[in-house]
């Protein structure tokens, strides 16, 4: 099975590979999948005050698809904002980057991170939201 | 970009002496080795015997003690399921071990459904069983012990001798499956009690689909049920018409293997302890997989923590290796022998088998050390498990959101 040119192209030069400090308020992080299953993404997001997303950046442990599928995630994330960003579906990222059947998996994963990644970063920004005065 | 072959154990390309012998068997001397009343049947039937010749030398069998094939698959299903039925009526036992080829485990459950018991053996940490393991699981029953003389994937070798031994003590019908010993190392019927080995002839720049079994004919005469019937062929063991441009060429590889062998030994196994020893230079967090002891010249697997067997390969580009990760399939289950060895599916998942060939060069290890070394660097650089080892965070002791 020959990988896509699209899938090369992240692959060889993945867009937004790093980390941002998990304990800021602004910046939510999800982790999914395990290193037993071949495959863990971090993914991680930072907002502005009106929820946008104004950074990402992830790193994967797992095959040539899981590294491009999280890499296209970042980069369709930015610039967002996280209720846009809960609408990006991995039948996306299958179609952009021509993934196999046997692949899907890894496009699955990359949508589970960037809604574990907002979730995250809702529930700081409710716990660090001023008690409402009863 | 250069382009490497590691992917030996899978398969060999054809060596040119061995198509120069198989060529006038598919023209000119067409004929069918069965026929005995003119000569384009003689000039087949001497052919293969020559063949036959030229696989027993290697083995120190008797040329009498080779059956033809279509490779090992057929061989030790054959050799299994042969001895199974042949001998039910002794015993419905059998021994092998969990790390064998599927060619071994498939027919051997296969065995199972049909009420035969089967003792799967466990290899130790680095692949080897004992003859102490083998006689403890030896009960009166048992009619057969089925262990590969090498392994496939990280090349570990079994104390076959000692194991052949127990065997004849025992009054026990030993088979192996040499698919990756065979004309790579020393191996000799005789002298380690073996009495049914499979053989195939593409592992050893032979052409594909066509391999030997030998069948021992002298203490003890091992009978086999035949799986194929037809017309005989093969002393009944195996019928039909005969591959004879294949089988020259099984022959022509076999000895060409031989003959070759002391040199190529050393230069092979240089080539892989100078890839070993280019890894472990550049690269922390490798492990060398299989017993380094009693390993065929050829193999070399090693785990990469912290990077993806799948990926590896992909950043290898136009290296061929192979992986013991299996990311391809529906159930991401890692190579199950790595698993038998005791080794966790993460690591497994880590895993790359090189192995080398006749026809591998210096500056192919060394363009492979360098490309590893770089695309393992590169894939550390964004994975989420090397940040975390570097923070000195167990990785074992994670809660991971399995999928
Ligand atoms: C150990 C072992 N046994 C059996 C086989 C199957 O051999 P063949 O391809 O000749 O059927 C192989 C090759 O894949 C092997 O490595």
């Amino acid at each position: 099975m020959a990988y896509s040119d699209k899938i090369v192209d992240h692959f060889q030069h993945p867009r937004n590979v790093g980390s941002m400090d998990a304990n800021l308020n602004n910046v939510g992080t999800g982790i999914v999948g395990a290193p037993e299953c071949g495959d863990v993404m971090k993914l991680q997001i930072k907002v502005d005050d009106e929820d946008r997303i104004v950074d990402a950046k992830f790193k994967t442990f797992g095959c040539g698809s899981a590294i491009a599928s999280s890499s296209l995630a970042t980069e369709w994330v930015k610039g967002r904002t996280l209720d846009e960003a809960l609408e990006l579906k991995n039948t996306d990222i299958v179609t952009e980057l021509a993934l196999p059947p046997v692949k899907i998996h890894c496009s699955v994963l990359a949508e589970d991170a960037v809604r574990a990644a907002i979730a995250d970063v809702k529930k700081k920004k409710e716990q660090a939201a001023p008690a409402v005065a009863s | 970009m250069r382009s490497v072959y590691l992917d030996n154990n899978a398969t060999t390309p054809v060596d040119p002496r061995v198509l120069e012998a198989m060529l006038p068997y598919f023209r000119e001397n067409f004929g069918n080795a069965a026929s005995r009343n003119h000569r384009f049947g003689w000039i087949a039937e001497e052919a293969v015997d020559k063949a036959r010749e030229q696989v027993a030398r290697v083995i120190n069998a008797n040329s009498k003690e080779i059956i033809w094939t279509s490779g090992s698959t057929e061989g030790n299903n054959t050799a299994i399921l042969g001895v199974a039925r042949m001998y039910a009526d002794k015993g419905k036992h059998i021994i092998t071990c969990k790390i064998e080829h599927k060619a071994v485990i498939d027919p051997c459950k296969f065995l199972e459904s049909e009420g035969y018991e089967v003792t799967w053996l466990d290899p130790d940490d680095k692949g080897r069983v004992t003859v102490d393991q083998v006689r403890e699981a030896m009960r009166d029953d048992t009619i057969l012990v089925s262990l590969m003389f090498a392994n496939n994937e990280i090349g570990t070798i079994h104390p076959i001798a000692e194991i052949g031994a127990l065997c004849k003590e025992r009054d026990v019908i030993f088979h192996t499956d040499a698919t990756q010993a065979f004309g790579k190392v020393p191996i000799d019927v005789e002298a380690m009690g073996i009495d049914l080995l499979s053989m195939s002839a593409h592992k050893i720049y032979g052409p594909k689909g066509v391999g030997a079994l030998y069948v021992r004919r002298k203490k003890p005469r091992v009978r086999l049920q035949p799986i194929i019937h037809g017309g005989g062929h093969e002393r009944g063991m195996r019928s039909g018409t005969l591959n004879v441009p294949g089988i020259v060429g099984c022959g022509a590889a076999a000895e060409t293997a031989m003959k070759e062998m002391p040199t190529e030994n050393v230069r092979i196994g240089g080539l892989r302890d100078r890839l070993w020893a280019g890894l472990s230079e550049h690269l922390t967090d490798i492990h060398r997989n299989g017993d380094p002891q009693h390993c065929l010249p050829n193999t070399l697997n090693v785990s990469f923590l912290y990077v993806e067997g799948e990926s590896l390969m992909m950043g290898f580009g136009d290296i061929a290796v192979s992986s013991g990760s299996a990311c391809t399939s529906a159930s991401l289950e890692p190579s199950y022998v790595l698993k038998g060895l005791g080794m966790g599916d993460d690591i497994a998942h880590s895993s790359i088998r090189f192995s080398l060939g006749r026809f591998t060069t210096k500056e192919d290890i060394d363009y492979t050390i360098e490309q590893a070394v770089k695309t393992v660097n590169h894939l550390r650089e964004m994975s989420p498990l090397y940040e975390m080892a570097q923070q000195g965070i167990d990785l074992s002791k994670v809660e991971w959101q399995r999928h």
